[in-house]
């Protein structure tokens, strides 16, 4: 018996089911969907999300470095795990949150926290209460972190991205973007970030999936 | 019979309508179909384990950067970030791909009792191959990856890889369509689906990942999909059909049942091309497709049973060959490897599981016991078969061939189980809101360093596979005819 004709159907018929089910389907249920808008008397008074293009050089930094090899950004429900109790969000994040995002940084493995929401003064990656938390994580803080992350978590396992700030001699008044911390050259020099820290960090700040959904309860 | 010609002491499993061919004719016929498939094998092979040894290399500098964060911190493109895909796709593009195709091919040409005419174009496809993926390895350590994971590789880059690519899927068509065997075997099915299913899931992968046309999470989807076939369809499907060509064929005995052996083939070509979406669970897609693909996922449980009767009972009684031949060691480690990961990504993909297990290293865990535990341990064993063949004289010592597979088996054991438990204590941390994020961290520490050790033996173990590879290429080795065993083959004795 030849089978090469069953075989032939079989692969085609397997591969098609396959990307049917699997992308084409998907495709056509969440491949177009709008921002949600919220209408008072008519007016347009709310959009969420919108499309950020000031972002997009931060987003390329933060994929060149492959930081999604450590960090996810997707806040599961409470059947899914302690993401929301661990304060990383308020809601789980759906489909509508990555409308903009080519592509969204899912991340699937967390070495470190979820930055689905990094930029929310209410994101925490401490229990409540806990005295270790930092005060707030703004711009300073973020550049820090990033230059010499174990100056402000003693037991982080993250790597130091120094290579994203230059050390040089201060010529005149100290920088307002210097860093806080001894440059290696004494004194005389300081710490300031590259244009690639800068903006991965406005980036880092940006990112707030908090904002209210219908589809989310 | 000339130096070139390969030796043949076994039997073919293969039933020959009208009769065997005599011996002889067999044996002319077998040493044209080799000197045709030489030149294009041995590329895939040389570039293959060439690859191999640079993924190990780099696996092991992130290794060491997750317990020693300052480990080369001042050279951008080596940071964790960027060396964790090169790696990977040196490993999954580089070595796992082309030892495919290397083997696949050989294996194509053998069952199909075809010879491959114009052998150069498949060396020129494995040229665009190479320089794509060379070129695409040094963009990602450069900066230019697409963040996508598995898919991190830039457009250029695979466009040149597919086009290679397309000529390989072509010229298996080509053989498998002039074929003088009549019924196709069991690895014939395998590797055919395998050959047709790549170039789709790579083209439809990479295409619409950097087209503009795609929205937000639909990518994640449709990398999802198409990295799952990769491991599922390609890696496996290629895997199997060597593992059901070598073990029959060294051991001298046919399959067990050819039944048993198509039900778990249509099984497979049906429920594994649906599991790709599994790797979204609990993430912000609908959720009826991930419990789609689990669903498929536990009904690919026939597969899995069913293969593994079939190659456990076919070796049924022979297990001491396990002694003796490097081919069936290594072949037989990763067919066992086989039913331990299929069992494992399918407890796995239980949402309670998943729950605790999704967002830790033993997912990776899961991933290498598919691509190393079982698929390079299966190609490791058919590269011992094949070369031989190939290059007219046989594997130079023995001892080197043990040293590769306890360095393979150990530390490649070691790394999986260690990320695997690891990841499981690693995830029961994180259920507990209150256990400090930093804290956990800790956990990883430990197995990071036991990692890094497991690394060093495969290190090893590649270092001196790579040098018996290269010693084959300059055919410094014993002379043909018998080949080189771990143990002298007594019959006698058993």
């Amino acid at each position: 018996m030849d089978r090469s004709l069953p075989l032939f159907a079989g692969v085609i018929g397997s591969f098609a089911l396959s990307a049917f089910t699997l992308v084409i389907v998907p495709k056509a249920q969440i491949g177009a969907l709008q921002p949600q808008t919220t209408l008072d008397e008519g007016k347009i008074t709310d959009i969420y999300p919108i499309e950020n293009a000031g972002m997009i050089k931060g987003r390329e930094v933060y994929a060149a470095n492959g930081c999604i090899y450590c960090h996810s950004q997707q806040v599961r429900d409470v059947q899914n795990g302690t993401d929301i109790e661990r304060g990383w969000g308020e809601r789980r994040t759906v489909a509508r949150d990555y409308l903009f995002e080519q592509p969204p940084f899912l991340g699937s493995v967390r070495l470190g926290p979820d930055l689905a929401n990094v930029g929310s003064p209410k994101w925490r990656n401490e229990p409540e209460g806990e005295t270790l938390k930092p005060k707030k994580r703004d711009r300073a803080w973020h550049l820090l972190h990033l230059y010499a992350p174990r100056t402000v978590i003693t037991e982080s396992n993250m790597p130091p991205y120094r290579y994203l700030f230059e050390e040089r001699k201060i010529s005149g008044q100290r920088s307002a973007d210097a860093l806080d911390v001894l440059p290696r050259g004494g004194a005389g020099y300081e710490v300031v970030p590259k244009n690639e820290a800068k903006a991965l960090v406005a980036y880092l700040l940006s990112l707030d999936r908090s904002h209210p959904l219908q589809e989310v309860k | 019979m000339t130096a070139a010609a390969p030796v043949h002491t076994f039997v073919p499993p293969i039933a020959h309508p009208g009769g065997p061919a005599p011996a002889y004719r067999l044996h002319l016929e077998r040493a044209k179909i080799d000197s045709s498939t030489r030149g294009p094998v041995i590329f895939f092979l040389t570039s293959a384990v060439l690859w191999l040894l640079a993924s190990t290399f780099l696996t092991c500098i992130a290794s060491i950067q997750l317990h020693a964060p300052e480990f080369l911190a001042d050279i951008p493109w080596l940071t964790y970030g960027r060396v964790v895909p090169a790696s990977n796709n040196a490993l999954l593009f580089g070595w796992a791909s082309q030892a495919g195709i290397g083997v696949g091919l050989w294996l194509l040409s053998r069952l199909c009792r075809v010879e491959v005419k114009y052998g150069g174009v498949l060396m020129i496809a494995g040229l665009f191959w190479n320089i794509g993926l060379t070129f695409g390895a040094l963009e990602i350590l450069g900066g230019k990856s697409s963040g996508v994971e598995w898919m991190e590789l830039p457009g250029g880059a695979a466009g040149i890889m597919f086009l290679g690519y397309a000529m390989v899927a072509l010229w298996a068509a080509v053989l498998f369509g002039f074929r003088r065997q009549g019924p196709a075997y069991i690895s014939v099915w395998y590797l055919l689906a395998s050959f047709l299913w790549l170039p789709w899931i790579f083209g439809i992968g990479y295409l619409t990942n950097r087209s503009a046309g795609l929205q937000g999470v639909m990518h994640n989807v449709v990398a999802a999909w198409a990295s799952q076939s990769f491991l599922s369809i390609w890696i496996t499907g290629v895997g199997l059909a060597a593992a059901y060509y070598l073990i029959p064929k060294v051991i001298n005995k046919p399959v067990h049942s050819y039944n048993l052996a198509s039900v778990g083939f249509w099984s497979w070509l049906v429920f594994a091309a649906l599991t790709g979406a599994i790797r979204l669970s609990g993430g912000p897609v609908p959720a009826w497709l991930v419990t789609f693909s689990i669903a498929a996922q536990i009904l690919l449980l026939v597969q899995i049973v069913t293969v593994t009767a079939n190659l456990v009972l076919t070796m049924r009684g022979q297990y001491h060959m396990v002694y003796h031949s490097p081919t069936i060691r290594f072949t037989f480690f990763g067919a066992i490897s086989f039913s331990v990961a299929s069992v494992l990504s399918l407890l796995g993909s239980l949402r309670s599981v998943d729950k605790v297990l999704h967002f830790t290293e033993a997912t990776t865990a899961m991933q290498q016991c598919v691509v190393y535990a079982f698929f390079s341990m299966v190609m490791f064993g058919a590269i011992y078969y094949i070369m031989p063949r190939l290059v007219g004289c046989e594997w130079l010592s023995s001892s080197m061939i043990s040293l590769h597979f306890w360095g393979a088996a150990y530390g490649g054991g070691m790394v999986i189980v260690l990320l695997f438990l690891g990841g499981l204590a690693y995830g029961m941390s994180l259920g507990d809101p209150e256990a400090l994020f930093s804290q956990i961290v800790q956990i990883g520490y430990y197995i990071h360093v036991g990692r890094t050790l497991g690394l060093v033996l495969v290190v090893i173990g590649h270092l001196i596979f790579t040098l018996h590879f290269l010693l084959m290429l300059l055919r410094i080795g014993q002379p043909g005819g018998e080949p080189t065993l771990f143990a002298p083959l007594d019959e006698e004795a058993h």
